[in-house]
């Protein structure tokens, strides 16, 4: 241990301590921008810099190791007139046009810049000028405003393994861009939107298409149906000023409504239909000696990831589609038949966690329905933008309730938000229709939680299954290897893309540290527990779709509709 | 076009290997294309983004195609007091291109270059790495010579 004195404040901290981690510890708070509390210090930003007793140069807090009797002021003159030097220069390559930024009060150099109370700044200006990237339809890179604390660059290869984010020249022409300086589209980017979490001011961020939502609810032709997301809820309400899984799903509900959505509809009840086509589907392959394991298909970043690095295991991937697209199929035809209203005025939005679905949304083969599936793919972000325009009070909301014929929805759709959801439902009704015996403990705890790879053997009535979990692609990349050397033994993997799965999808309320993607699980679980049915086989809405439209899962109908087939994006490098 | 594979190979087990690939490319090249940046990752197993990032830190190496012989002028402050203005003017002139361009027929690429280290001999200039010193505007004509 070292005796550490941060500000008059004495402390013992563990040898090896950083003075960041040595002034968390005495309750001072020193400013950072480059470091972020999931990855490794890069000390590049140098806005933490503190004086140390005895050293003639200031330190980064964030990266110098403390010693047994080190004397520290985070906040001496000396150290604030540097650190407004510091945020001058990086403000002086900024563009000042904080009014109209996507991160405007979100943003982590805006609020030093306010702290540090800069007013006049000394440098001249000097804004590259360069032109935006909206060549994905998920994310948006605005090179000007990057102040190349290089967390995306971490988020995206470290993280995800993607490695499409990279850095360009040298001092002060570095700049962060896609692959050999290309554009987004062109480089291995799955569009999972982890770079956005990771950037502390609006130089990546979300396709954001609210204008788009605004126009097809003033045009009264449409008829404008949303479904939402299991991991949305539990998120929500951190846009609005609630606790991470305060806001109550009727309440939301009834926030929905009064954006002027014709119908509320949920994409868990598409989620509990996705584990019977897909417990079905990995029950026949077990038995009829299909390709296996079986990987799950619910996350477009990962079905981006496996078509761009592991295009000769597509095989291997569930056939069905990923619940917003079984949506978008049955929301035209089964929907629509069953009120009565003509498809080609249905204007189909989906609120969505991710910013992989705006692609996936897009994808060309999405149109079983005779129209585009989805026409708007909304993020949890845009969503709060929009309430807060809308200027709802929610705690003066009363409740309301889903819409009839694709609202219902068990505990197991609502798990489908979090890493080991998807495995977790499809064990319980995997069990039960194996066995033909009630399950005792619906809890497959093995499943839960935030360490990177969870497996597990399951004993279904002497029929032993192999299973693991990985989220994150890093994870991801190892199964698969595992997978292409032959050495796999799963039958059954589930994926997702985003750390955390979708509460920590690139679309949720910005998530700079992975301690709030696991406050978010905690709450989904707490959901499932509270509903009356938990096992998607027990979905009444979906029973009815069984009966009066796809007669039995893996049918013909259900291959015209929720079963997708997956191409190789035959990228040219990676 | 050459095989790069096979030349970036030779250098696989250097440390830093990628850089001396990268030069021995140039040798050939002048500069690196894309083709040679990927192959390098390959052979190197780093991620693309990696190599390119290599490629485009070292001021030495070029990504964008250009002449095939590069002369490059120095504009640190010995050369500058000694009228590396007026060498760049002649160069401009005599091969009818502008700094960072290159000419037409593909054989000259003008650059500027920090110090190269031969002080006693302002002003400077190199041609493909080769130094030439006290270099004055009538100079020139003879030392492209060399190269046309």
């Amino acid at each position: 241990m070292a005796n550490v004195t941060i500000d008059g404040i004495k402390v013992s901290v563990p040898d090896g301590s950083t003075i960041l981690q040595a002034a968390q510890v005495a309750g001072v708070r020193v400013p950072t921008l480059c470091y972020h509390p999931d990855q490794a210090v890069k000390a590049n930003c140098r806005v933490c810099v503190c004086e140390v007793e005895g050293q003639r140069l200031l330190q980064a807090a964030c990266s110098q190791p403390v010693y047994d009797g080190m004397v520290v002021k985070t906040h001496s003159p000396k150290v604030v007139e540097a650190r407004k030097t510091i945020l001058e220069l990086i403000l002086a390559h900024h563009p000042q046009d904080c009014l109209s930024c996507i991160r405007n009060q979100n943003c982590e150099l805006q609020a030093l810049a306010e702290e540090y109370a800069i007013r006049e700044n000394p440098f001249e200006k000097m804004v590259r000028g360069l032109p935006k990237d909206t060549s994905t339809p998920s994310i948006v890179r605005d090179p000007d405003k990057c102040v190349l604390c290089r967390r995306c660059v971490y988020a995206c290869s470290v993280f995800q393994s993607v490695n499409a984010l990279g850095l360009e020249n040298r001092g002060n022409h570095a700049m962060v861009v896609p692959s050999l300086g290309k554009d987004l589209l062109d480089s291995p980017c799955v569009m999972c939107g982890q770079c956005i979490h990771a950037c502390p001011v609006g130089a990546i961020t979300e396709n954001e298409q609210i204008d788009e939502f605004l126009a097809a609810v003033a045009d009264p032709d449409k008829v404008v149906v949303t479904q939402i997301a299991p991991a949305i809820r539990v998120a929500i309400g951190e846009e609005v000023g609630m606790k991470t899984g305060e806001m109550p799903m009727e309440v939301f509900v009834a926030g929905l409504r009064q954006l002027g959505f014709d119908y509320v509809l949920h994409t868990n009840f598409t989620a509990d239909l996705t584990i019977l086509e897909e417990g079905n589907e990995l029950l026949k392959r077990l038995k009829e000696g299909g390709k296996l394991p079986m990987f799950t298909s619910c996350s477009p970043g990962w079905i981006n990831f496996c078509e761009t690095f592991y295009p000769d295991l597509l095989d291997n991937l569930s056939t069905c589609k990923s619940p917003q697209q079984m949506f978008g199929a049955l929301v035209k035809t089964y929907w629509a038949e069953k009120m009565g209203i003509d498809p080609a005025k249905i204007y189909s939005v989906s609120i969505m966690p991710c910013t992989a679905k705006k692609f996936e949304a897009s994808r060309p083969e999405m149109k079983d329905s005779g129209f585009r599936d989805v026409d708007l793919v909304l993020t949890t972000r845009e969503v709060g933008r929009l309430f807060r325009m809308a200027g709802i009070d929610f705690s003066k909301l009363a409740p309301s309730k889903f819409d009839s014929w694709m609202g219902a929805y068990t505990g197991a759709a609502v798990i489908f938000g979090a890493t080991g959801g998807v495995m977790e439902a499809a064990l319980r009704t995997v069990y039960e229709v194996v066995t033909g015996k009630t399950l005792e403990d619906l809890n497959f705890t093995f499943a839960r939680g935030m360490e990177g790879i969870k497996e597990a053997e399951i004993d279904l009535d002497g029929t032993k299954v192999k299973v693991a979990i990985g989220h994150g692609l890093a994870n991801a990349r190892k199964l698969m290897d595992q997978v292409r050397a032959g050495q796999s033994p799963y039958h059954f993997i589930e994926i997702m893309a985003c750390p955390g799965g979708c509460i920590g999808g690139g679309g949720q309320p910005l998530t700079k540290a992975n301690v709030k993607r696991a406050e978010r699980i905690d709450a989904i679980y707490v959901e499932d527990e509270g509903l009356p049915l938990r096992k998607s086989h027990e979905n009444p809405e979906v029973k009815v779709l069984y009966e009066e439209f796809l007669h039995e899962p893996l049918g013909h109908k259900s291959h015209e509709l929720l079963h997708t087939h997956y191409t190789p994006k035959n990228k040219k490098f990676l | 076009m050459a095989d790069y594979k096979e030349i970036i190979t030779r250098y696989k087990d250097l440390p830093g290997g990628i850089i001396e690939a990268y030069h021995a490319i140039q040798k050939e090249q002048s500069y690196l294309p894309e083709e040679a940046i990927i192959a390098a990752a390959e052979v190197f197993e780093i991620p693309v983004k990696d190599a390119y990032g290599v490629a485009t830190f070292y001021s030495m190496f070029s990504v964008k195609s250009r002449g095939k012989n590069v002369i490059r002028i120095c504009e640190s402050a010995p050369c500058h007091i000694a009228g590396a203005a007026d060498v760049v003017a002649a160069l401009e002139k005599e091969l009818g291109i502008k700094m960072g361009e290159t000419t037409p027929d593909g054989k000259f690429a003008l650059e500027f270059t920090e110090c190269v280290g031969q002080c006693q001999a302002t002003p400077v200039i190199t041609i493909n790495g080769k130094p030439y010193g006290d270099i004055t505007a009538d100079k020139i004509p003879a030392i492209l010579a060399e190269y046309k």
